[in-house]
């Protein structure tokens, strides 16, 4: 049995847990003390070591990441926090920055140490505003402190951090048009390469990295890069955040080793919402990972695991969805997202989302035609690897995974409307509350 | 029912109506100046304070105003069609007035299913109004808005961009209410209070308002898994249980009512840590790595 390792959760039930003082108090900033003592290119093989990959999405190996920036020219390099979670479904970064911002602030100190950085960024999306009030006081706080500014720790090194909040575009949760973002542009990707390593933020050498990525850096460092390796499976070390949503008991976060399985998450999450409607679909790591089927209750959620069995691992994000609901309605509504959040830059994405969008709203009315079905498949095929970024690739997801596990719903949609076979009332979360006030 | 949502007409996105062209007071205008420095001082290059310069504009007029745009291009340095090419590109950027609260409806898949397609319909009706669209008292603007990070809270309504977690119809009906004839409302997660849009506006440009330290830090959603580790007497591989350390001071970190590492050893005893030893030390991860072999 695997069970949870709360590390960058253990202390979120501190009724001040954001505050320096607390993360003080749970050895915070200890990491920092030890990094600054070391050779910066010894905390990069650290992580390394370590086998810490990407936890924004796509699992790249971070230390490898930060070790591809070009030698130092003089001129300045750049972190960049990518804090714009949009992805659907993902929940996880949000509320570690409300609970406990000041591991990303060290995770930032010690990363900029370790990659010669004296200006990093915290790109945070806009629709968050009390979280963007912890984030800026966390960097107060740490300039207060002396982990942030001039001289840190009477090292010589300095560091700014400057906290930017986004103003509502999914799309800047893509590296590339995070950093056009945040140069003050319409947020569109930019062609690669060059990768921001070598040309990212105002063409400089950059590194772009998510919150969870970064907030894990100052455990490495402390507790060693074994400590970390010797968590989750062979190729996907380290722990992560769960997050649990849809139709469990508990809905929450839950931090364990990669390679725990759904059914051992949804076992301590009081199991499916109602014991009488049993799971039909869920997505390990958002929307944009193909959907998974009771069939994968024991898939180990790591990178080659998941991918193993036709998906990503993605963002942790694990949406339940009970028999009650129509897997057509969900797949229209996500297909919706994707129309809407298209930046318009590339032909496929832009066009496709919009013919995909619509076909799915005639199935989803039980008005689809015959050939609907392999209308979508055949305009998913055209976007699949023709889009310009990944996110045109993820809209893609939902709906060939659908079409595989749920064909026959899709059929359905050629006669009746989806709300007929799948009554939306009894999916919600005050369903049992109305029905049970209504047999009282 | 979602047939429009999000789609927006060339026309709507770039009509910038003309009296809001008027220029700002000089007194406002050399404050907006002043503080766009502050903001510009902040990166390396003056175009990156853009996104939080729009944001300062909807601080003072409620919405991108024609003469926000002016005053950006010219701070900057940008064309006008410059500034308006970023402004129409998100969708936080309101291209005309908005109403004192900005309501909004999670209506992506995973909150509409919960029941924020139900929420939207009710509240919509209740207020008359439709998505993007205004209360005639000026007090609120509704939207359905995409995911918003609170997964596990849905379904989520977000009023001026803070958390109202697990909604209902009639408690959204209700906060609408509320907003409207002026009576508190706070969020579930966030400050003692909702501020009013250019309120948040001025937030969202960097302009801290003293509020960070209001409210709580997890809600019970998030605190689900660290909770339940507690009561179980999980840790991290290197960390004493908290249910040991305050039970049995000076019991092992195997003994009775404490925890095992967790990650691929669980079935292996962790090592013993002495009482007065360091979580994570040196001896204890030399000790695991003897204890593997």
């Amino acid at each position: 049995m695997t069970t949870l390792t709360p590390i960058l959760t253990k202390f979120w039930d501190h009724p001040q847990s954001w505050t320096m003082a607390t993360y003080e108090d749970n050895e915070g900033y200890t990491a920092l003390r030890q990094a600054m003592q070391s050779d910066p290119a010894d905390l990069i093989q650290a992580t390394k070591d370590s086998g810490l990959r990407g936890r924004g999405g796509a699992g790249f190996p971070t230390g490898m990441k930060w070790g591809f920036l070009p030698p130092p020219d003089g001129g300045p390099r750049y972190l960049v926090v990518n804090a714009d979670e949009s992805e659907p479904g993902t929940c996880k970064d949000i509320p570690l920055l409300m609970a406990a911002p000041h591991f990303l602030i060290e995770g930032i100190a010690i990363t900029s140490f370790a990659i010669g950085c004296n200006h990093a960024f915290i790109y945070l999306r806009g629709e968050v505003v009390h979280v963007y009030r912890r984030v800026m006081r966390a960097v107060e706080e740490a300039y207060a402190a002396g982990y942030l500014g001039k001289d840190i720790l009477g090292t010589g090194f300095d560091l700014d951090v400057t906290v930017h909040a986004g103003a509502g575009a999914y799309i800047c949760g893509e590296e590339t048009a995070l950093l056009d973002s945040l140069e003050g542009r319409r947020g569109q990707p930019r062609l690669k390469p060059p990768f921001p390593a070598v040309a990212g933020l105002y063409a400089r050498p950059t590194v772009v990295n998510n919150v969870e990525s970064i907030a894990s850096v100052p455990a490495i460092i402390k507790q060693g890069a074994e400590w970390f390796s010797d968590m989750g499976t062979e190729k996907s070390q380290g722990f992560g955040i769960f997050s649990l949503s849809g139709h469990v008991k508990h809905p929450g976060q839950y931090e364990a080793p990669l390679g725990i399985t759904l059914r051992e998450l949804l076992d301590m999450a009081g199991g499916m919402r109602d014991p009488g409607h049993p799971l039909k679909f869920w997505t390990p790591g958002g929307s944009s990972t193909p959907m998974f089927t009771d069939q994968h209750l024991d898939v180990p959620l790591d990178f080659e695991s998941v991918a193993a069995n036709g998906s990503m691992l993605g963002t942790r994000a694990l949406q339940i969805f009970d028999d009650t609901v129509s897997v057509v309605r969900a797949v229209s509504r996500w297909t919706d997202f994707y129309m809407h959040e298209s930046c318009g830059k590339c032909t496929p994405c832009r066009e496709g989302t919009w013919w995909l969008a619509q076909i799915l709203q005639r199935i989803e009315h039980g008005q689809g035609t015959p050939e609907d079905i392999d209308k979508l498949v055949d305009i998913c095929d055209n976007i699949l690897g023709r889009a310009f970024c990944a996110l045109g690739d993820g809209a893609t997801s939902p709906i060939t995974s659908a079409v595989k596990y749920f064909r026959e719903e899709f059929e359905a949609g050629c006669h009746t409307p989806a709300a007929e076979l799948f009554p939306p009332a009894a999916s919600t979360l005050f369903a049992k509350e109305q029905n049970t006030m209504v047999t009282a | 029912m979602s047939v429009n949502f999000g789609r927006q007409t060339a026309s709507g996105h770039l009509h910038v109506p003309s009296e809001s062209k008027e220029p700002y007071p000089t007194d406002v205008l050399e404050q907006l100046s002043l503080e766009a420095e502050q903001v510009i001082a902040r990166y390396p290059q003056p175009r990156s304070a853009l996104l939080p310069l729009l944001h300062l504009v909807q601080s003072l007029d409620g919405y991108i105003t024609g003469r926000g745009i002016d005053f950006c291009a010219r701070t900057l340095d940008l064309t006008t069609a410059e500034v308006s090419g970023v402004a129409t590109f998100y969708t936080q950027y309101k291209r005309h007035p908005n109403g004192e609260y900005t309501v909004g409806v999670c209506t992506n898949t995973l909150c509409a299913i919960m029941g924020g397609d139900q929420i939207w319909e009710t509240v919509s009706e209740h207020l008359g109004i439709g998505h993007d669209e205004t209360t005639e008292d000026g007090k609120i603007t509704l939207e359905r808005v995409e995911c918003n990070a609170a997964c596990d809270y849905a379904p989520v309504v977000m009023t001026n961009w803070e958390f109202f977690d697990n909604q209902t119809p009639d408690s959204t009906v209700q906060l609408v209410d509320d907003l409207r004839s002026g009576a508190p409302v706070a969020p579930t997660r966030g400050p003692s209070r909702v501020c009013s849009f250019k309120e948040v506006s001025r937030v969202l440009a960097g302009f801290t308002d003293g509020l960070a330290d209001e409210g709580i830090g997890a809600g019970p959603a998030s605190l689900r898994g660290v909770e339940l580790a507690k009561r179980e007497g999980w840790t991290a591989p290197g960390e004493e249980s908290a249910a040991s350390v305050d039970a049995q001071p000076s019991a092992t970190a195997d003994g009775p009512g404490g925890g095992l590492a967790a990650g691929q050893r669980t079935s292996v005893d962790t090592p013993a840590n002495e009482p007065d030893e360091r979580p994570g030390g040196q001896d204890a991860q030399e000790q695991a790595k003897e204890d593997d072999k």
